[in-house]
């Protein structure tokens, strides 16, 4: 286990819209931090299809596009972006320690941002055909189903959207909801509606994913009725929500009973000093790229801002004098 | 990312008969696509593993947009889809975006 001998400003822990605008903001302020993007950098907008309410972009944006543009923006003021998976950290005391791999990176603020990750439906069939049939890439795998009959599962804006998108290829889109009323919003879900080549089985719960090696079909059932029924779907497209990806710091910094990171008031703070989250992480409310880049620029402020107010008290011998540099 | 030289080859419909399934060495083809986001994550990731594995494993590249028919061929239908090939059949297929560390460890017993 070896150890970088700097103690950096800020390390950033995430790379969508949150994790980047912090990135970005932290950058322009000379913190120099240090992002770990993950692996799966970009976020749950690299699977995403046209962003049409991220201001700024009167045509829309794709995901990727306009994660691409922020990561760049980043790079530009200096940001040290590192796709790597971090594998643990430690958060208590004045130097937090971050390990990825066999190298341990030292920071006295952290900003956590690693977002949601996508949901499953936990049915039988559906880990096995996954990349045969079962799909959480609607842009992605979308082109391999023209002309065919595939299913949505979910009833939120994703669901909303990857039914649309999916008609560009498909013969028909079946968007199975579990209840009747829809979480997604009303533009999404007038325009899904509009659309001919969606139908809508509501009430509709899926038990399994039948298939081999192939999808083939889906075991439904009615959530009222508990009428079982079967749909020959050779698609099947799973939106039904993210979960907050906070097992890294489980037990380290305080949680609600959903997993999200708990932050104090109107700021980015959490339960251990020095320590910020932002984005989807946090917010189980408003969850779009705007919120989440909103909040990543908070936390990057309010990491500047506890930098400078406890840079003397935190000085020792492990630091390189960072602080006189600014 | 910005990095210009590849140590993948670009494979197509038409050569991948000899590129892969006469290759000698193991090679590992990454079945992609320009509009996908998570293909987008995993390409240096491959970058990377063609450079360390140099010899002893060759990481080929297909478009499927360009090259729809090797795609069908091996019923993908997700991207990325990777699949290992030796000795002109394939032997492991690894489907989603993951890091260099998890994608070594679905290779190691293969090469």
């Amino acid at each position: 286990m070896s150890s970088s001998s700097s103690v950096h400003d800020v390390i950033i822990i995430g790379s969508g819209p949150a994790g980047y605008t912090a990135a970005v903001y932290a950058a322009r302020a000379q913190l120099r931090p240090l992002v770990f993007e993950g692996t799966q950098f970009g976020g749950a907008l690299m699977t995403t299809t046209e962003v049409e309410n991220y201001p700024g972009f009167r045509e829309g944006i794709t995901g990727p596009e306009l994660m691409d543009e922020m990561r760049e923006q980043a790079l530009r003021f200096g940001a040290d972006l590192r796709m790597e998976d971090v594998d643990a950290v430690s958060l208590e005391g004045p130097v937090k320690s971050v390990t990825v791999g066999d190298e341990t990176y030292q920071a006295r603020a952290v900003i956590l941002a690693m977002g949601a990750q996508a949901r499953h439906l936990g049915v039988p069939g559906e880990d096995a055909l996954i990349g045969m049939g079962v799909s959480t890439c609607a842009t992605c795998d979308g082109f391999f189903f023209r002309d065919q009959d595939i299913a949505v599962v979910g009833g939120g804006d994703s669901a909303m959207e990857e039914a649309t998108f999916l008609t560009r290829f498909a013969r028909s889109v079946t968007l199975i909801h579990r209840r009747e009323e829809f979480r997604a919003s009303k533009i999404m879900l007038e325009r899904a509606r509009e659309n001919e080549k969606i139908r809508f089985l509501t009430n509709t719960q899926v038990t399994s994913i039948e298939g081999d090696p192939k999808v083939t079909g889906v075991r439904l059932r009615n959530a009222v009725t508990g009428e079982e029924s079967e749909l020959a779907v050779t698609g099947v497209f799973v939106a039904i929500g993210h979960d907050p990806r906070s097992e890294l710091v489980r037990g380290q910094v305080d949680l609600d009973s959903e997993g999200y990171v708990l932050t104090k008031g109107r700021t980015t703070s959490t339960s251990v000093d020095g320590v910020f989250a932002a984005g989807d992480l946090v917010d189980h409310t408003y969850r779009q790229a705007i919120t989440a880049a909103g909040t990543g620029c908070s936390a990057s402020i309010d990491a500047e801002r506890w930098l400078a107010e406890n840079a003397s008290a935190t000085t020792d011998d492990n630091t390189d004098l960072i602080g006189a540099q600014r | 990312m910005t990095e210009k030289t590849s140590a993948t080859v670009a494979v197509t419909d038409d050569s991948f008969s000899d590129d892969v399934l006469s290759s000698s060495t193991p090679v590992l083809v990454d079945f992609w696509a320009t509009w996908c986001g998570p293909c987008k994550m995993v390409a240096p990731v491959l970058e990377e593993i063609a450079n360390d594995k140099a010899g002893s494993l060759k990481v080929a590249k297909i478009d499927v947009d360009a090259n729809p028919a090797t795609a069908r061929d091996f019923q993908v239908v997700s991207i990325p889809t990777m699949i290992l090939f030796k000795d002109g059949a394939p032997v492991k297929r690894i489907v989603g975006a993951k890091g260099k560390a998890a994608l070594l460890r679905e290779l190691a017993d293969v090469v």
